[in-house]
């Protein structure tokens, strides 16, 4: 009891410290900019999430921590990869810290519930990472934009690919869940060949032996694999080890692909062919600065995730600047928004109808450059190239 | 299209597979048999070994070191684990068994996460066993593969060798059943679930390191390989190591024949692309089936424990 009436006027001298700290600088200053980032930074998947919020921060890091002039400020949330903390989280972001901006999110599950939530809030939601097909065409909203990719894309540059190369005999595996359901059209909606066999594996499935075996039987041409983190670490893996990648050239997503997971799995990744809309050797000056400030500052090589991470930031800068600071009145920040007036990483970079990228995607292969084994681009697919649902969206 | 060689080849997957559970299973059994603990942690003690074969292997260029390293680990970590904290548990119902050790999958995937880093680890295919062995014509076998289940045969051997006729083997027999008989006659009881606890973990570090040149080396590795263990104990019975082998081989089997004939067999039955999501989803269920037709036959799992 004593004790307690010591600390007593101790705690509230404590916490009337704290809020003036807190309130004057506001009195001070404008109003600054706040972003809640819910993304993965925790459990399988992370690497994903991190690499998205080391993007995004290094964009804010060269805008000396004002995106277009204005004191930023970013509250960082980790969704595990659950559905129902990313709603939570956002759920608080919108009511308590009230946020302008919400972006971050990994994965399309998780998008879907919670973008719409965020866009009925007023409040706008910028996605570095998932597209799904959904938030593209029927459910597009005019407070939603994507400045990664709709989901189908680069499957749909890898069907054009095989295609263009002959191929015409092909082998298809994705996990049996959406996303895995939207690759498998995304590719068939470009290429013209035959379907030597189309196998839907389990959601986290680790040992893929059984499907290799089926698949070395079926004697396909090529084979198309859609398995994002782990899983497809696991698979070109032990299709190395099978030795079917001396006879059956393999194609694939970025997402398979990215830095990260090509030092997982080594010399048994090279000679692999992907798609993206972005690598580190794309040849302009907002990449080169990129590539070169996010080595120094994080001493690895930077992700397709990262790139879009740190496109975020500069989409958020460019638009910032343009209302000059000021986010009051919603239509004028959305106009600004609309017209990206960035040096995209990518190159040319516009919004299309739907608010999605209008951009060229590129195949890459998989080389050893020294010891370090990485991507370098071969040839460009598509170029100022669309998503399927545009037209579906009505705005 | 099913022919021999496509047969023999599934059979083999299946096999592989099915040793590699038994590993994890054995261990499992184990501690769930002999100490009634149920340890959600275990899948940690596989991503452990994992973790410390790649980064051993990478630093000194040794399969076998990677290996004994990760055995190292893996079994002092258990004891460690099961000296501080999880010896408070044996006496408390399995609610809390559940909370602490789902807690300690956390702790170890966080501590996983801030001393290597988030990114999936490489660890290669030592340079002896990277090739393909084409023993079935048309099929070239891997022959990691084949390691996997030469060196999974031996330690179930060597496992019912210590169980069966060594000293340690009867106090654990005999530690299951008759514990307080047991601590009477002066056999220090603690001391002999830390080594069983110990033991248990040095098999799930092995499966780690033997897994790690097939699959992703990342965190929360341990959780996917966790649930078709506990399976595989339930079927096999619980505290049976015979079982746990039966059980493995079984699950295995029926999972690897489930993916790769189903597709095949729901085309004849249906339309392409209805056959295929079907299949793909009994395929994922063949096993929890499996379980429910064993649990409907035997309650109590094919094997009884030792004694009870």
């Amino acid at each position: 009891m004593k004790k307690k009436k010591h600390l007593l006027p101790l705690f509230m001298a404590g916490a009337m410290a704290l809020s003036a700290g807190f309130t004057s600088p506001a009195v001070q200053a404008a109003e600054p900019l706040k972003i809640g980032m819910i993304t993965t930074l925790s459990g399988g998947g992370a690497s994903l999430g991190i690499d998205i919020r080391d993007g995004f921060m290094l964009g804010l890091k060269m805008k000396d921590g004002k995106l277009g002039g204005v004191e930023t400020q970013v509250i960082e949330v980790d969704d595990a990869r659950k559905v129902g903390n990313a709603k939570q989280i956002a759920t608080r972001m919108i009511k308590q810290d009230d946020v302008d901006i919400v972006t971050g999110i990994v994965w399309s599950n998780l998008a879907m519930a919670v973008v719409p939530s965020v866009t009925r809030a007023g409040k706008f939601y910028i996605s570095p990472n998932a597209g799904p097909s959904a938030l593209a065409g029927k459910k597009c909203h005019e407070n939603y934009f994507n400045v990664a990719w709709q989901n189908d894309n680069l499957h749909e540059a890898a069907g054009q690919y095989v295609t263009d190369k002959g191929l015409k005999n092909v082998y298809l595996m994705a996990p049996n869940y959406p996303a895995g359901k939207d690759a498998i059209a995304g590719f068939k909606r470009f290429y013209k060949g035959d379907v030597a066999g189309e196998v839907y594996t389990k959601l986290g499935q680790v040992d893929y032996a059984a499907e290799l075996a089926n698949l070395r039987a079926a004697k396909p041409d090529a084979v198309y694999f859609f398995l994002p983190g782990g899983m497809g670490i696991n698979f070109v893996k032990q299709y190395s080890q099978a030795g079917l990648n001396a006879e059956t050239p393999l194609f694939g997503p970025a997402f398979s692909f990215d830095e990260g997971i090509l030092k997982a799995v080594g010399d048994a990744a090279v000679g692999v062919y992907n798609t993206s809309q972005w690598n580190k050797d794309i040849d302009n000056p907002a990449n080169t600065s990129f590539v070169k400030a996010f080595k120094e500052t994080y001493g690895r090589n930077p992700s397709l995730y990262a790139s879009q991470g740190y496109d975020a930031a500069l989409l958020i800068d460019s638009a910032v600047a343009s209302v000059g600071g000021d986010l009051s009145d919603d239509g004028k920040f959305r106009d600004a928004l609309r017209k990206a007036e960035f040096d995209s990483v990518r190159g040319d970079f516009k919004f299309g109808s739907n608010q999605h990228p209008v951009q060229d995607i590129y195949v890459r292969v998989v080389h050893k450059d020294g010891d370090i084994v990485t991507n370098k681009i071969v040839s460009k697919v598509f170029s100022a190239h669309q998503d399927a649902y545009a037209t579906e969206c009505k705005l | 299209m099913l022919t021999i060689e496509l047969f023999f080849e599934q059979s083999l997957n299946g096999l592989q597979q099915g040793v590699m559970l038994f590993l994890m299973a054995a261990g499992l059994t184990l501690v769930f048999g002999i100490m009634h603990l149920i340890n959600l942690a275990h899948g940690s003690l596989y991503m452990i070994g994992a973790y410390v074969a790649a980064s051993v292997t990478q630093a000194s260029d040794s399969f076998v070191l990677g290996i004994l390293a990760a055995l190292g680990a893996a079994g002092l970590t258990g004891m460690l684990l099961e000296f501080s904290a999880l010896r408070r548990l044996y006496n408390r119902d399995h609610l809390d068994q559940v909370l602490a050790t789902f807690g300690m999958i956390l702790f170890f995937n966080e501590l996983v996460k801030i001393l290597w880093g988030p990114q999936a680890l490489f660890l290669s295919t030592p340079e002896l066993l990277s090739g393909t062995l084409e023993f079935i014509p048309g099929a070239p076998y891997p022959s990691y593969r084949l390691f996997i289940i030469g060196a999974g045969l031996i330690v179930a051997l060597l496992l019912r060798h210590l169980i069966i006729h060594t000293r340690v083997g009867m106090l654990i027999r005999a530690g299951a059943t008759h514990r307080e008989m047991v601590g009477a006659l002066g056999v220090n009881i603690d001391q002999l679930y830390t080594i069983v606890f110990g033991i248990g973990a040095m098999l799930a570090g092995l499966a780690g390191a033997l897994a790690g040149p097939m699959l992703a080396v990342e965190v929360g590795m341990g959780e996917k390989i966790l649930i078709l263990t506990f399976v595989v104990i339930i079927i096999g019975g619980i505290g049976s190591v015979r079982g746990a082998l039966v059980g493995a081989l079984l699950v295995g089997m029926v999972d690897t024949y489930g993916r790769a004939f189903l597709p095949t067999i729901m085309r004849e039955l249906l339309d392409p692309a209805s056959a295929d999501t079907v299949a793909a989803s009994m395929s994922s269920v063949a096993i929890y089936v499996l379980m429910a037709v064993v649990l409907i036959w035997k309650p109590r799992g094919l094997f009884q424990a030792y004694g009870s």
